[in-house]
């Protein structure tokens, strides 16, 4: 089955004043249709930036994007535009204040003439209720609703030219905690409904507990482990990922302490260390692991880690 | 629709608590009825304003003429009125046009960035930086005829008034640019011209769609404000003789021949300039008052 | 900060070579022509004498060739030779810039003086009566038309009361430094007044901006008398943008000069170029433009480097 949409040996880097920011480096990753993709890493970590490049925002300094097989460029993206969608993080930057509603929701309709005029309305009508807001509300103004509706506002603006993958990046992250149980299930009932593929990025390993058929975890812009979720939470192959759900609080089990509990912080993409970017933080690391760059290393058939040294299932 | 208007009733509201922005929009509003008053005047009293009769010249007032005559012998009171329609005129004019200008380079060096953005500022500074009013002469000063056009035209009155439409404009847009720019630039970096890209949206859908209305704002206050700053370039330079010339009237040449009246007739100095001075004051308070209408901090529900 | 410095050097110098093409141009394009003048005191020229005249002095090469020849000798000090005066440009230019300057300085030192004095008391009980008045007061100072409150008042002082010169640099047969003086005061009243509005509101705003300032706040709370508040820890942070559009305003301030000269007959640079343009003295025009312009893109590029100086956030 040839992926929906990938990333083949993706790099992004940004000159700015201080030097060279390599937000994401080497990255190569495929979403299936369908099917869930979680983008996991901390703040730094370069998910939100490739997720834009996947979604055709940010052109990649080095490496391709691909649909359905086809180089993604320039003319190529304005074609499959409808295909690929975006929810973003901040509910309140994301909808224009001078709008209504209902043109907010239609505008993809507008631009890529989908329809006319009336069964734009219809439409809008349709996914406002598939979000769970009342029809009137595509004639008010989006600073009239809270966060959460906000955030509805958006998904049913994604869901307008009826698109078959839709990257959210943090869909969650600015939302009251009250609020966040109500959307993710919204996007779960969702993308069952319509069978979408769903590039989800989240710092949130609880919320992707919930969601996700894989998991990509990313480090200072690199794909440091791939693997379907079960095994990823079970078994995780990179101390980095170990860590991660090391830390995640769950009822009735004890914080392992010591073990994978990792120090310092994320050094910044300005300066990447040598050779495993993880190594200064990095429990299990050894000599090799700063001076050569670790292999992509493919454990099981679907399941991948970029380390020299990859944990063991159950190894302490 | 009860929420769009809603926003301009809530500035409305504001513009009302500010009272100097109110006694403005109720003095400009006189003055229009003022200015406009010529026509229905003329029609009635038969006077033409541009009719010389040296015998009246600088007759005192009189029933028949309220304000006297002027050094020519044309009833004042009526040039004070198409005087003004001259000088309104031309202020509202060169601001649109001036505006159009400086919002369209903005709009590009803020939208676009980059190269475009640099070589557009480095003009734009460049414009800035340079003595407005002599260029403005030098200008003014211009002959129509060696830039092809007709004798016949550029002699016209309404070569004259065109003339200075176009060179206000041409010299004054810089400050207009700049707040576009950094609007734009502002707005630029928002998640909703990202989904709007992402939903397919080319440079022009956003701009138009969803940067023009964004920053609609502070242009109209920003236009407010130009209109005195053109209303006084007009009248200056009409005043040294390089803008709307006789017989035409505007208040600014009506006071070219001032500095000799100030010894026989000093009244006529002061007409024309007090009603200059009027209109820029009202419209500044007016700007005034709808900055604090529109002001974005209270605005935001965020 | 030598780097900042050339870059600036080198901008100001390409604004002024741009502009003095552009000037030259428009020159060109004012009524007349230099032969005019010549031809006129000689009748029954022939149409064949005046192509030869003109073919001589250079008049029928194209636009490009002509700014050349002009430039080349402009950078070699000549500026050619003024038609109305019948001297070399230079010597009429220069005592007439001394005047101009005299003119603006005092006028600006006084405009900032006097703003800085009501902007501050301004600022410091925003909203009550004086603040009124003043704000009141610097509102009508922009709004002034200058030349009419230039007549205004030469129709108080000069005609109605007597007490000051109407008009001129010096009475004929007395030039002491008390008839210098009076000749000086209306002029620099008028262009101080005209100055002073716009300086006020914008000391005003700026000091009540910085006092609200969380920092200005501590230092209340910490006990400071209100006078060494406002002198010591507001005035510094106040100063930089006002610093910055006093010295950019040097522009309108050269403009107004132009306007007060002309109105007063003081024979500045203003009242030059006026005449200048005028009588067609081209030469005369292009020069004193040309300086006009580069004294104030001198100005700005003051105005720039004392700004960065001033902001210790800016890296020189």
């Amino acid at each position: 089955m040839t992926a929906l949409l990938e990333a083949r040996d993706v790099s992004v880097h940004f000159s700015t004043a201080a030097g060279v920011v390599r937000a994401v480096e080497g990255v190569s990753l495929a979403v299936q249709p369908g099917e869930v993709l979680a983008l996991v890493g901390e703040s730094g970590s370069g998910k939100s930036t490739l997720g834009f490049t996947m979604a055709g925002l940010q052109t990649p300094t080095r490496g391709q994007v691909l649909h359905e097989g086809g180089v993604l460029d320039r003319a190529l993206w304005r074609q499959i535009r409808r295909e690929v969608q975006i929810v973003f993080q901040d509910p309140f930057g994301a909808l224009d204040p001078r709008m209504l509603v209902g043109d907010i929701i239609a505008e993809p309709l507008r631009l890529q003439r989908l329809g006319n005029a009336t069964e734009r309305a219809a439409r809008v009508a349709q996914l406002l209720d598939q979000v769970g807001l009342p029809g009137e509300a595509a004639s008010r103004f989006a600073h009239e609703f809270s966060g959460g509706q906000r955030q509805r506002i958006a998904i049913a603006r994604a869901l307008a030219p009826k698109p078959r993958l839709i990257v959210a990046d943090e869909p969650l992250s600015a939302l009251d905690v009250s609020v966040q149980s109500q959307i993710l299930n919204l996007l779960k009932d969702i993308q069952t409904a319509e069978q979408l593929a769903l590039l989800f990025i989240s710092h949130d390993l609880a919320v992707v507990n919930h969601l996700a058929d894989r998991v990509a975890v990313l480090y200072l812009g690199r794909l440091v482990e791939l693997a379907p979720r079960a095994a990823l939470f079970a078994a995780p192959a990179h101390p980095y990922t170990r860590a991660l759900l090391d830390a995640v609080p769950r009822i009735g089990r004890k914080r392992a302490r010591g073990q994978g509990a990792i120090a310092g912080e994320m050094p910044s993409p300005l300066a990447p260390p040598s050779g495993c970017v993880f190594h200064p933080r990095c429990p299990k690391a050894q000599a090799i692991c700063a001076i050569t760059p670790p292999p992509s290393v493919q454990l099981r058939p679907g399941q991948m880690v970029l380390c020299h040294f990859p944990l063991e299932e159950g190894a302490a | 629709m009860s929420a769009a208007s809603g926003i301009w009733v809530l500035r409305w509201q504001r513009l009302r608590g500010h009272r100097a922005g109110m006694a403005s929009l109720v003095l400009l509003a006189l003055l229009l009825l003022f200015v406009l008053a010529d026509f229905p005047l003329e029609a009635i009293t038969g006077i033409d304003p541009n009719e010389a009769d040296l015998f009246a010249r600088f007759d005192p007032p009189s029933w028949a003429h309220p304000l006297g005559m002027d050094e020519a012998g044309r009833d004042v009171l009526l040039r004070l009125m198409v005087g003004g329609q001259v000088s309104l005129l031309v202020g509202l004019l060169a601001t649109l046009l001036g505006g159009v200008i400086g919002i369209a380079v903005g709009v590009a060096a803020g939208f676009w960035g980059g190269r475009l953005d640099a070589l557009l500022m480095r003009f734009t500074d460049g414009m800035i930086a340079l003595p407005l009013l002599p260029l403005l002469i030098v200008l003014g000063a211009v002959d129509l005829t060696k830039i092809g056009f007709s004798s016949e035209f550029a002699h016209s009155g309404a070569a004259g008034f065109w003339r200075i439409v176009v060179i206000i404009a041409l010299v004054d847009w810089t400050a207009i640019a700049r707040l576009v720019r950094a609007s734009t630039m502002q707005i630029r970096e928002r998640d909703y011209i990202r989904a709007a890209r992402a939903a397919g949206a080319g440079s022009w859908d956003i701009i138009a769609t969803h940067i023009l209305p964004n920053i609609a704002t502070p242009i109209i206050v920003a236009f407010t404000l130009t209109v005195g700053r053109v209303i006084l370039f007009e009248s200056v330079l009409s005043f040294l003789g390089f803008g709307v010339v006789p017989p035409t009237p505007s208040w600014g040449n009506m006071l070219n021949n001032a500095q000799e009246l100030v010894t026989t007739a000093p009244l006529l100095a002061v007409y024309p300039g007090a009603l200059i001075f009027l209109v820029v004051m009202a419209v500044n308070f007016l700007g005034d008052g709808l900055q604090h209408a529109f002001d974005p901090r209270s605005e935001q529900q965020e | 900060m030598n780097r900042f410095i050339l870059r600036r050097l080198l901008q100001s110098a390409l604004v002024l070579l741009v502009m003095s093409f552009v000037i030259y141009g428009l020159i060109g394009l004012m009524p007349g022509d230099p032969l005019d003048v010549m031809v006129a005191s000689v009748p029954g020229v022939t149409p064949e004498q005046i192509a030869r005249l003109r073919a001589i002095y250079g008049l029928d090469q194209p636009l490009m060739l002509r700014y050349f020849h002009w430039l080349m000798a402009a950078l070699q000090g000549d500026l050619g030779y003024s038609r109305s005066h019948s001297v070399p440009v230079l010597a009429v230019l220069a005592p007439a810039l001394w005047t101009t300057c005299k003119l603006m300085l005092i006028s600006f030192v006084i405009a900032v003086a006097l703003s800085f004095v009501l902007g501050i008391t301004a600022a410091i009980k925003p909203g009550g009566w004086l603040d009124g008045v003043i704000s009141l007061a610097a509102f009508a100072g922009i709004s002034v038309p200058v030349f009419w409150l230039a007549l205004m008042m030469i129709l108080v002082f000069a005609v109605e009361l007597h007490w000051l010169p109407a008009s001129g640099g010096s009475t004929v047969g007395d030039g002491s430094f008390v008839d210098q003086f009076r000749h000086l005061v209306m002029p620099v009243t008028t262009l101080a007044l005209a100055t002073t509005g716009g300086f006020t509101r914008f000391v005003r705003a700026s000091m009540i901006e910085t006092l609200r300032a969380d920092h200005i706040r501590t230092a209340r709370a910490k006990g400071n008398p209100p006078w060494r508040i406002v002198l010591v820890h507001a005035l510094r942070n106040a100063m930089i943008p006002v610093l910055t559009v006093m010295a950019l305003s040097f522009g309108s301030l050269f403009s107004g000069a132009l306007l007060t000269e002309t109105m007063f007959a003081q024979p500045g640079m203003g009242k030059l170029i006026y005449d200048a343009i005028l009588s067609n003295d081209f030469n005369l025009a292009l020069s004193g433009l040309l300086f006009a312009t580069l004294i104030t893109l001198l100005a700005n590029l003051a105005a720039d480097l004392a700004y960065a100086w001033l902001d210790p956030r800016i890296k020189l």
